[in-house]
């Protein structure tokens, strides 16, 4: 199918992008990689008025060091996010994943803001923007502000972006230490999204876990934090055997869905070897 | 309708598009370039594949507004006249279709790896093709096409990427300049 009939509007700079956003009527809808938004579009289920397409806003592209942060331009794609030299050496956690998105055509168009923004419970970046407690800055027509990824996903789909803004650059603190990382991705097939999936990241001080924040993909209508999994851990011993045993609660307080790939209890179950795994890969064993 | 401005295989074309309209409706209707074909309407298939500025993707999921000022390589553009690039030669001869409805797309997801990774282990090729499904070959004989085209052009030095001289006839609407 071919989408309904919209208006077109390619602005080149942010704040163009916003006064469009602002001059395009009831239902707008932002276009970055398209990789969400014109499958949608394709099936009716969206038929905006009016489309604002980011593509040439190049000051959304591109990462950049910012000294104690790593800031990633809403519009830059997978595939730029995923080989850049700057993500790799201070958030690999993040390349590693973004690798694990959909298929080589997606990555090259999909963005990570996009991405973000699109905030399905199966995409694979909400929950490792959320382990990495990364920032959102977001533009507006009264200006900038920034929403910490705890507060960012507010619910199935839904971000804490309101209407008329726009998701700018996505800032992720430089983490001191010695931090080890990993993403633990399960699904049946190649290009399938995740049926669930952890983002673990461990700082190791003299054989311990000093601190483990965990974030969960897919376990709710939103990215999660598996919190006791994270305080079980924080103090203790790098083990096999604490990990395992902290990593048994790593469905707590989560609420997976039933769909046709997995029953909730089995979500339970995989959530538990999963959170098992990156956080023994994360701590170096 | 929307201007846009864009070189297909080798040839530019100004067209007037609707914005909605998807780049492989417009390759595919306006221009006549029906070797893309399209096989799915959730993005997943793959079969639209083709280059845009030099990248795969799928030109079910790319407006054709989007393209304005850009460069698209298809199918029928991978080879200069009539001939057939190290991967279409490949499919040929290691029995890489049976349909032959997924090859185009393969074909241009294959040469997109390549660029990357010019040697890639059976592993890789299978992760770089994983945009597109076949329902006929189980992949087997996919996977040795394109490490037979891998080592042909490896041989070579560099890839055939020079774009073909193309015949307009089937689209004689359009103005092409070259
Ligand atoms: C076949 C296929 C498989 C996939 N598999 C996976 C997978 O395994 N894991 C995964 O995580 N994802 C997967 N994806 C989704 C992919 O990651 C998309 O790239 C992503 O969801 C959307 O990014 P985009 O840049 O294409 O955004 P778009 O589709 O352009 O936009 C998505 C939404 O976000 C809004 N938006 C985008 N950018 C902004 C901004 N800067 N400010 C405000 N609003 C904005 C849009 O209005 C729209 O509502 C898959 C997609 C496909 C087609
Ligand atoms: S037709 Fe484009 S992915 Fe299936
Ligand atoms: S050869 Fe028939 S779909 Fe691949």
């Amino acid at each position: 199918m071919i989408p309904a009939a919209f208006e077109y509007a390619r602005p080149t700079s942010v704040d163009e992008a916003l006064q469009a956003i602002a001059e395009g009527g009831d239902d707008v809808k932002v276009l970055a990689g398209g990789q969400s938004l014109i499958p949608v579009m394709r099936l009716r289920l969206a038929a905006p008025e009016t489309v604002v397409d980011l593509s040439r806003v190049a000051e959304l592209r591109g990462v950049r060091d910012d000294g104690d942060a790593l800031v990633i331009g809403a519009m830059t794609t997978h595939h730029d996010v995923m080989t850049d030299p700057l993500v790799q050496q201070y958030a690999p956690l993040i390349a590693e994943a973004t690798e694990t998105v959909a298929d080589r055509q997606v990555r090259a168009r999909g963005t990570f803001g996009g991405a973000l923004v699109h905030a399905d419970p199966a995409g694979d970046l909400p929950a490792v923007a959320l382990a990495l407690d990364a920032e959102f800055v977001i533009a507006g027509p009264e200006g900038r502000r920034t929403v910490p990824a705890a507060e960012f996903f507010v619910d199935y789909l839904t971000t804490a972006l309101e209407e008329g803004e726009l998701l700018v650059e996505i800032r992720v603190p430089k983490l001191a230490g010695e931090w080890g990382m990993r993403y633990e991705k399960f699904n049946r097939v190649a290009q399938a999204w995740s049926i669930v999936a952890v983002a673990a990241v461990v700082r190791r001080e003299n054989g311990h876990i000093a601190e483990a924040r965990i974030g969960l993909t897919n376990m709710g209508t939103t990215p999660l934090r598996a919190s006791a999994v994270e305080a079980a851990l924080a103090g203790a011993e790098a083990s096999p055997e604490t990990i395992a045993a902290a990593a048994r609660s790593a469905a707590e307080g989560t609420s997976p869905t039933s769909d046709l790939n997995a029953q909730a209890d089995y979500r339970e179950h995989l959530v538990q070897v999963l959170t098992r795994r990156a956080v023994t890969a994360a701590a170096g064993l | 309708m929307t201007q846009i401005n864009v070189r297909v295989d080798g040839v530019t074309y100004t067209d007037d598009v609707e914005p909605r309209t998807l780049l492989v409706h417009y390759l595919r209707e306006q221009l006549g370039k029906v070797g893309t074909v399209i096989g799915c309407d959730t993005s997943n298939c793959g079969a639209c594949t083709v280059h845009l500025d030099g990248a795969a993707v799928k030109s079910c999921t790319v407006l054709a507004v989007q393209a304005d000022g850009g460069e698209v390589t298809t199918i029928e553009g991978l080879a200069p006249n009539g001939g057939l690039h190290p991967m279409q030669k490949a499919f040929h001869e290691m029995h890489g279709l049976q349909c032959g409805y997924c090859t185009p797309g393969m074909i241009m997801a294959s040469v997109d790896l390549l660029k990357e990774n010019p040697d890639p282990s059976d592993s890789e090729v299978r992760e770089g093709i994983e945009g597109n499904l076949c329902r006929c070959t189980g992949y087997q004989n996919i996977v040795r096409a394109v490490q037979q085209a891998a080592g042909e052009m490896r041989t070579a030095g560099n890839g055939h990427t020079s774009p073909a001289e193309v015949d307009t006839a089937a689209a004689p609407h359009v103005a092409a300049q070259q």
